[in-house]
C-alpha cells in the first residue's frame, strides 16, 4: 500500500528514535536507541557520529518492522535534530574527524568570554540574532581549528566538511561519499553564529572573524522541500524536512500563526513564540532565531527564551539531595504542604539564561527559616520552572507588544499536574496540553508530508491537533504580584555571585 | 496442593537473617549462614532486590532489608510516578478509541483519578485529577474490587449507594457482577454512576502481577457499547493493549533514561 505513513527520525541528545506517523498525525510505530555519552574532561561533551548512524540503520528497519511497513508505504522522511552540536568530517573518506562536540560542552568559554568582551554582544546581536554563548556551533569549530593541527589547513583546502547532526545523518542517507548530500536547514544553520537572519545566507563577515571557510559548510536549503532521495537504507524514499528539535516541537504544535507559542519542559526548557514573517529584535534578552521555512514561502521568525535549568534541577533534588526516589514523586512531596513558607530557589547552576544573561549568577536558596520543611523546598524547586516561564513570557509579550494568550505546552515534566497548574496561575494563562507528546518528531513529520503533499496545508495539520489536557488560572491577582515580587527579589539575590577576580580553583 | 518451594523457603530465611542484625552482610556471609552455594543465594538476593525487598550498597556491595518491605501493605506505587509511566500510552489510547481516558487508584473506599486526557474533540472539558469515585459504581472501581486491590468499607448486608437507578445496590448483584469481571479481565458500568455515560476499565499491574490500578475509557454510552449493550470490541482491545504497555512499563526493569534537549 502506497503512502501510508510519514516517517521522522529524531536525533536527540541521548537517543535516536524513529517514529512512524499516519495520515491522522496519529503515533503508529516507535524504534529508539541510545548512543553513548563521552565526557573527557570536566566541561566536556561529545558524541560518535559514526554510533549515531549506526543507531538510524537499525531503528529505521525496527519501526518499520513493527507495522509491517517497507519503503513502498513511506510517503517521505523528516529529520528533526539536537542542536548546535557540532560534526567534522573527511570529505574523501566520509568519516569523521574525532567526535562530535554537544551543545552541552563548555570547552569554548574562554573564548565565549573573550567574544562578549570584545567586539560585544551587539556585533553578533546585530548579525546573527545570537549572543555570544558556549551553545553554538562557529566558536567550536574555531576552538578546533586552534587545538587540531593542520585542521585549518585542510578544511581550507576543501577536504573537510562541517555539519550539525541533521546534516551528518542527511549526508549518510543519500549516498556519503558517492554522492552524498551536504545540506543543512535555515533553523539548524540560524544556530551557528554565521547566518544572516535576514538573507538566510552564510554572512562573509561572520566567516571572517571566525576564520570559516565557505567550503567547509553546507548548502543552506528550506526546512520542508524535496533534498533528495535517499540511497541508504530506504532507497528512492525522498527526504523532505529538517528542523532542529525545538524549531520541530513548535511546528507539532502547529504554532503556525503569529503570537503562538510553545514551550517544551525536559531538562532545560524553551519557549519558543512565532513571530510571523518579521525579525523582531529583542530589547528584552530573548534570542530571535527562525521558526521553519517551508519550500519557497517566506521565512517565518520566531522569538526564543531558553531556561537552562528547570527539568534538571528535579534531577539534581532526587540525585545530589537525595529527598525523593524519582522525579515524580517531587509532585507527591511539593503536595505535602499548602505552599513555598516564603522559600525561593533560583537555579542558576551556570548563571541565568533568558531574559537576564548573567553568567555571574550561581543558585540561591532564600526565606529560609524553621518552619521550611523539604516539602517546602520541592514546592520551591516546581516554582523556580513557573516563575522563569513568567520571566521569559514577559519578556515576549515586552518585545511582540503583544500579549500571549495561551501557552501550549509539551516534554516530560508536563506529567506533572501540580507544576501545570503552578503555571496557569503565575502566567494568569490557560496551559494546554496536546494529545501527541513527541511534538518535536510530530513536527518534522508534518513538514516532511506538506512537502510532498501528503497533508495538504498547515489547516489540514491543525486539524490534527487536540486538547489532551487543560489548566486555567486560578490564583488570586494579589497573591501573584507578591509572589512575582518575591521570586524578583530571590533572582536579583543570584546576581554577581562568581567575581571576575577569583582565581581560578579558589574555594 | 505441593510441597513447600525450597527457593521461596531460602528467602524467607535470608530475610530473616538481614533482619537480625543491624548490621550489613556481605554475599559470603549470607551464603555461608545459611550453608548456601554462593551463586544459589546471589540468585536469590538479585530478586529480592529487584521486589526492592533487599537493598545493596553502592560502595561495600553488602546487603540489608529494603524500605519496601517496611510498608507492605499499603500502596507502595507513587500516583504521581504512574501518571508519568502511563502519560505515552494513555495519550495513544485517546488518539485511537476517540475517548477519555482515566486511571486511577485505590484511596480510602473510593478511586482516586490519578491521570485523565480529554475526549479528543477539543470540546469543553475539566480535568478530573484528584476526583474520587464511587468503587461499585465506577468502571475503575469494580476492577480494582473485582481483583482485591479494593474493598468496600460497609457492612454486607448494607445497601449500597444509588446514583442512579442502573446503580447495583445489592452486595449479591455485586458479587455476580464482581466475579464476571473476574473472568472476563475487563469492566463495564451502563449509567450506574452518571445517566448518558457510559465506562470500560481493564487492571493495570505491577510487580509480580499484582493490579494496583485501573485504565477506563468513558463516553456515551452509544459509542461505547454496541447494540446488544456488549462493548465494543475494538476499544476492549484497545484497553488491554494500553493496559498491558503501562504494566510493562511498571513491571521492574529500569525506566527509560529521560531524554534532554538542546539550546
Amino acid at each position: 500500500m502506497a503512502d501510508r505513513y510519514v516517517m521522522s527520525i529524531d536525533q536527540g541528545t541521548t537517543s535516536t528514535r524513529c517514529i512512524l506517523f499516519d495520515q491522522r498525525g496519529r503515533l503508529c510505530s516507535v524504534a529508539q536507541r541510545e548512543h553513548r555519552q563521552y565526557f573527557p574532561r570536566p566541561g566536556w561533551v561529545e558524541h560518535d557520529p559514526v554510533e549515531i548512524w549506526r543507531n538510524v540503520r537499525r531503528i529505521v528497519p525496527e519501526a518499520m518492522a513493527h507495522v509491517g511497513a517497507d519503503a513502498g508505504s513511506i510517503a517521505a522522511i523528516g529529520i528533526a535534530n539536537q542542536r548546535e552540536t557540532t560534526v567534522l568530517w573527511d570529505r574523501r573518506t566520509g568519516l569523521p574527524l574525532g567526535r562530535a562536540i554537544v551543545w552541552q560542552d563548555t570547552r569554548t568559554a574562554p573564548l565565549v568570554d573573550a567574544l562578549r568582551d570584545r567586539p560585544g554582544d551587539e556585533y553578533f546581536l546585530d548579525r546573527c540574532g545570537l549572543p555570544p554563548s558556549t551553545y553554538f556551533s562557529a566558536p567550536r569549530i574555531r576552538w578546533l581549528f586552534d587545538h587540531v593541527q593542520g585542521l585549518e589547513t585542510r578544511a581550507r583546502d576543501g577536504e573537510v566538511l562541517f555539519g550539525t547532526m541533521e546534516s551528518w545523518l542527511i549526508y549518510n542517507l543519500t549516498g556519503g561519499i558517492h554522492g552524498g548530500l551536504h545540506i543543512t536547514d535555515p533553523t539548524n544553520a540560524s544556530r551557528t553564529m554565521l547566518v544572516n537572519l535576514r538573507t538566510l545566507t552564510w554572512d562573509p563577515e561572520l566567516l571572517d572573524f571566525f576564520g570559516v571557510p565557505r567550503v567547509l559548510l553546507p548548502e543552506i536549503h528550506s526546512s520542508a522541500e524535496s533534498y533528495g532521495e535517499a540511497r541508504a537504507l530506504l532507497p528512492g524514499v525522498r527526504i523532505t524536512a529538517a528542523l532542529g528539535d525545538q524549531h520541530a516541537a513548535l511546528f507539532g504544535q502547529t504554532c503556525f500563526s503569529p503570537g503562538e507559542a510553545k514551550c517544551t519542559y525536559g531538562t532545560g526548557s524553551f519557549l519558543l513564540r512565532n513571530t510571523g514573517t518579521e525579525l523582531v529584535r529583542s530589547r528584552n534578552g530573548l534570542i530571535t532565531t527562525i521558526a521553519y521555512k517551508i519550500a519557497t514561502e517566506p521565512t517565518v521568525y520566531a522569538l526564543e527564551g531558553p531556561m537552562a535549568v528547570t527539568g534538571s534541577l528535579v534531577q539534581w533534588f532526587r540525585d545530589q539531595l537525595g529527598l525523593i526516589g524519582t522525579a515524580p514523586e517531587i509532585e507527591t512531596l511539593a503536595r505535602t504542604v499548602e505552599d513555598n513558607g516564603g522559600c525561593y530557589i533560583v537555579p542558576a547552576f551556570s548563571g541565568l539564561f533568558a531574559p537576564h544573561w548573567r553568567s555571574d549568577a550561581r543558585g540561591v536558596v532564600v526565606g529560609l527559616t524553621s518552619y521550611i520543611t523539604k516539602g517546602h523546598l520541592a514546592r520551591a524547586v516546581l516554582e523556580a520552572t513557573a516563575w522563569q516561564t513568567r520571566e521569559v513570557v514577559d519578556a515576549m509579550n515586552a518585545d511582540c507588544g503583544l500579549s500571549l494568550r495561551r501557552l501550549k505546552v509539551d516534554g516530560g515534566m508536563t506529567s506533572d499536574n501540580l507544576l501545570m497548574q503552578m503555571l496557569a496561575d503565575v502566567l494568569d494563562l490557560p496551559v494546554v496540553r496536546p494529545l501527541v507528546a513527541e511534538t518535536v518528531s510530530l513536527g518534522a513529520a508534518y513538514a516532511a508530508g506538506l512537502a510532498v503533499e501528503y497533508w495538504p496545508d498547515l489547516e489540514a495539520l491543525r486539524a490534527n491537533w487536540h486538547r489532551a489536557a487543560q489548566w486555567l488560572p486560578a490564583m488570586d491577582p494579589e497573591r501573584r504580584e507578591e509572589e512575582y515580587e518575591s521570586w524578583r527579589q530571590a533572582v536579583e539575590r543570584s546576581f554577581g555571585w562568581v567575581r571576575p577576580s577569583r582565581r581560578p580553583g579558589a574555594p | 496442593m505441593g510441597g513447600p518451594v525450597q527457593s521461596i523457603e531460602r528467602a524467607a530465611a535470608i530475610l530473616r537473617l538481614l533482619a537480625g542484625g543491624p548490621r550489613r552482610l556481605g554475599l559470603g556471609e549470607v551464603a555461608s549462614s545459611l550453608g548456601l552455594a554462593k551463586g544459589t543465594a546471589h540468585g536469590i538476593l538479585r530478586t529480592l532486590q529487584r521486589v526492592d525487598f533487599v537493598e545493596q550498597d553502592e560502595v561495600t556491595g553488602k546487603y540489608q532489608l529494603g524500605a519496601a518491605l517496611l510498608h507492605l501493605g499499603s500502596s507502595y506505587l507513587d500516583v504521581n510516578e504512574l501518571r508519568s509511566r502511563s502519560l505515552n500510552w494513555a495519550d495513544a489510547l485517546a488518539a485511537r478509541s476517540g475517548e477519555a481516558v482515566r486511571l486511577g487508584t485505590p484511596l480510602e473506599d473510593r478511586v482516586l483519578v490519578v491521570h485523565h486526557v480529554f475526549r479528543p474533540d477539543d470540546s469543553l472539558q475539566t480535568l478530573d485529577v484528584g476526583a474520587l469515585l464511587p468503587l461499585h459504581a465506577s468502571s475503575m472501581g469494580k476492577v480494582l474490587l473485582a481483583f482485591g486491590t479494593a474493598s468496600l468499607g460497609t457492612p454486607p448486608d448494607a445497601r449500597l449507594e444509588a446514583y442512579t437507578r442502573h446503580t447495583l445496590v445489592t452486595r449479591r448483584d455485586l458479587d455476580r457482577a464482581l466475579a464476571e469481571i473476574r473472568e472476563q479481565g475487563w469492566a463495564m458500568e451502563v449509567q450506574e454512576m452518571n445517566l448518558g455515560e457510559a465506562g470500560i476499565a481493564v487492571p493495570i499491574r505491577g510487580q509480580g502481577g499484582l493490579v494496583i490500578g485501573a485504565i477506563a475509557l468513558s463516553g456515551a454510552p452509544e459509542r461505547i457499547c454496541d447494540p446488544d449493550g456488549r462493548p465494543q470490541p475494538v476499544l476492549i482491545g484497545l484497553l488491554r493493549e494500553a493496559a498491558r504497555a503501562i504494566s510493562r512499563e511498571l513491571g521492574g526493569g529500569p525506566p527509560t533514561a529521560p531524554r534532554q534537549r538542546s539550546t
